[in-house]
């Protein structure tokens, strides 16, 4: 195995260098703390929901229902959280524990996720639209403060995804349990036979993408101070593009936690860097899908010289 | 044989359901109406959903997320080309299939020469086609000359043009994926491409052909419908994408790949259209009745997962 085969973080980090390089040539100003503060703003809830997803990808599955569901706990986060604590704290517990047991469903009875996650993104989009008919709400004082706070040096969002990327490191790829895990999505079979009881890792794995859901949710609502039903539909395929990325695979429990934030935020960089090219408006989301192709192009030359 | 072990059988037992359930409430009044109706907005489900089939038919990875792109951009480009203007309602055929072509092409060599995984390359593409249709619409909305709106709504021996269109569609794509060698091909693809390979079917042909036919069906749904509805708009697709893999996996067939189900799309697309006049006759609001659509799709699928486990 070649050196970049083995170290596939170097690609993300190389790819959100040379963007992160080019927004400095095109803006210089952008290269301080206000300006980092500006591009990045929007990075947390967009990493959290990267991870979240990534969960979901390390057993072999796929989740359709993720831009739905940090809608949901959006819109819960703005309304009961903010007015009755105690009940929006239940609420948020009762979702992640309905995604472990989806999780649990879809091993039970062998269900393809694709699908149990598409009705599911029906269910949370309609429970949103109950919660919130139409965009209002308010951010809890404390959430807004956490969102908001200035660290010294280097900005929140910066200071945020180095600690989600660090915890979720050490949790899936240092820890026995995140071992584990990892392998119910290399083989399954094997995982089982060697006597762990691949029904609660799966339920574990779908509980902790509802965890990182509702935190991605909450942070979310913490930056823009209300919600709305449809605010964040997109995270369902930014999640997704973030944790390829990152390197990750959608087979065989390759992930990588670091490289899934490292992806969410040149996907956010990727975004203001158009803006900062004065690109004109139509263009910007197809710019966007061409940095991704750009990125991902990248990527064969790492995988082509791993084979040779 | 018993028709219950039949895949497709379901989806058209829960359209009738529905059916049953709506009419139930006005007392059997409006019936015919409820059914031109389904078939009319079922079709252009119906279309992409059999385009997004052939696609999941290849295999565990593949699926095309580029549908309402597509759809979206065929419709603006074909509206623009045709102008209003009578006697056009061809050459925006032409434009629009061009545009299917063209897009599934891309997608094509975005998979095969960057050998990214399908569900990205076709998220990626999607991004730039939409781009382009942003740009080339500029936020304008030509109606279609008026012989294309009128056949678009119209209808022959009391089925409406539009699920003409998607019947003989629908036949089309049995035939060839039940009778000629290519369907074969493609099943054989699905259920394991390493053994198709092996056998000596060109499975990158296979590939490039599918990929070609579903954004080729996008665009011919993206027509009819902004044919249908008086004009091309930005957020006409959306609705597709999840409804095209819905109509899949309730029609029957199976997301795994190498299994697939033309019949069953046709029931899923009723269906789907049917649950939503449901709610609604009952008063479900906008909520409720994503929560309800939702839930039913689930149901669906563990239904139809215990009854395999039980074969």
């Amino acid at each position: 195995m070649s050196f970049l085969a083995r170290h596939r973080i170097i690609l993300p980090v190389v790819s959100l260098a040379v963007l992160l390089a080019a927004t400095f040539y095109m803006q210089p100003r952008a290269m301080s703390y206000f300006g980092l503060n500006l591009l990045f703003n929007l990075a947390v809830p967009i990493a959290l929901a990267t991870i979240a997803q990534m969960m979901i990808i390390m057993v072999n599955d796929i989740d359709l229902s993720l831009g739905a569901f940090v809608s949901l706990v959006a819109c819960v986060t703005a309304t009961f959280l903010n007015d009755t604590p105690m009940l929006g704290l239940l609420i948020l517990l009762a979702l992640i524990l309905s995604y472990a047991l989806l999780g649990a469903l879809i091993h039970a009875l062998d269900l393809p996720a694709i699908v149990v996650t598409l009705g599911m993104s029906f269910v949370w989009g309609g429970l949103a639209l109950f919660i919130l008919p139409s965009p209002g709400g308010a951010s809890p004082d404390w959430l807004r403060t956490l969102m908001t706070v200035k660290p010294p040096i280097v900005p929140m969002a910066v200071v945020a995804s180095v600690i989600i990327a660090a915890v979720t490191h050490l949790l899936i790829i240092r820890s026995g349990i995140g071992t584990v895990l990892r392998g119910v999505g290399g083989n399954a079979t094997s995982v089982a036979r060697a006597g762990w009881p691949v029904i609660r890792l799966k339920a574990f794995a779908y509980g902790l993408a509802g965890l990182f859901g509702v935190l991605a949710g909450m942070t979310l609502v913490g930056l823009t101070t209300s919600a709305d039903a449809n605010i964040a539909l997109r995270y369902t395929l930014l999640s997704i593009a973030g944790v390829i990325l990152g390197g990750g695979e959608f087979i065989g429990g390759k992930v990588s936690p670091t490289g899934a934030v490292i992806g969410a935020l040149t996907l956010t960089l990727a975004a203001s860097f158009l803006s900062f090219m004065r690109l004109s408006p139509d263009w910007q989301i197809g710019a966007q899908g061409a940095i991704l192709i750009l990125v991902l192009t990248a990527r064969l030359i790492f995988s082509r010289r791993g084979e040779a | 044989m018993n028709p219950l072990s039949k895949p497709w059988i379901w989806s058209w037992l829960a359209a009738a359901g529905a059916f049953a359930l709506t009419l139930g409430l006005t007392s059997g009044r409006g019936a015919g109406e409820l059914g031109y109706a389904a078939l009319s907005f079922g079709a252009f489900a119906a279309i992409v959903g059999l385009g997004q089939m052939l696609v999941i038919t290849l295999g565990p990875g593949n699926v095309d997320l580029s549908i309402p792109a597509t759809m979206t951009l065929a419709a603006t480009l074909a509206l623009k080309t045709m102008g209003t203007v009578e006697g056009t309602a061809f050459v925006g055929l032409a434009v629009a299939l061009g545009v299917g072509l063209a897009a599934g092409f891309a997608n094509y060599m975005l998979i095969l020469l960057l050998r990214l995984p399908p569900i990205i390359a076709t998220l990626a593409a999607s991004l730039i086609y939409q781009s382009l249709a942003i740009w080339s619409n500029r936020g304008l909305r030509i109606k279609p000359p008026r012989e294309l709106a009128d056949f678009a709504t119209g209808q022959v021996m009391g089925i409406p043009n539009v699920a003409w269109a998607g019947l003989l569609l629908a036949a089309v794509v049995w035939v060839v994926l039940e009778r000629s060698v290519w369907g074969r091909w493609l099943l054989a693809t699905g259920q394991n491409t390493h053994a198709a390979r092996l056998a000596g079917i060109p499975v990158e042909m296979i590939r490039a052909a599918t990929y070609l036919s579903v954004a080729v069906f996008a665009s011919l749904a993206g027509y009819l419908l902004a044919s249908f509805s008086g004009g091309a708009a930005l957020n006409m697709g959306t609705e597709y994408l999840l409804m095209s893999i819905a109509v899949v996996v309730i029609g029957g067939s199976s997301i795994a790949g190498g299994n697939s189900n033309v019949p069953g799309v046709w029931g899923a697309a009723l269906f789907m259209f049917l649950v939503v006049s449901m709610l609604n006759s009952y008063g479900a609001g906008a909520g409720v009745r994503s929560v309800l659509t939702g839930t039913i799709i689930i149901a669906i699928v563990i239904a139809a997962s215990t009854r395999r486990v039980r074969a």
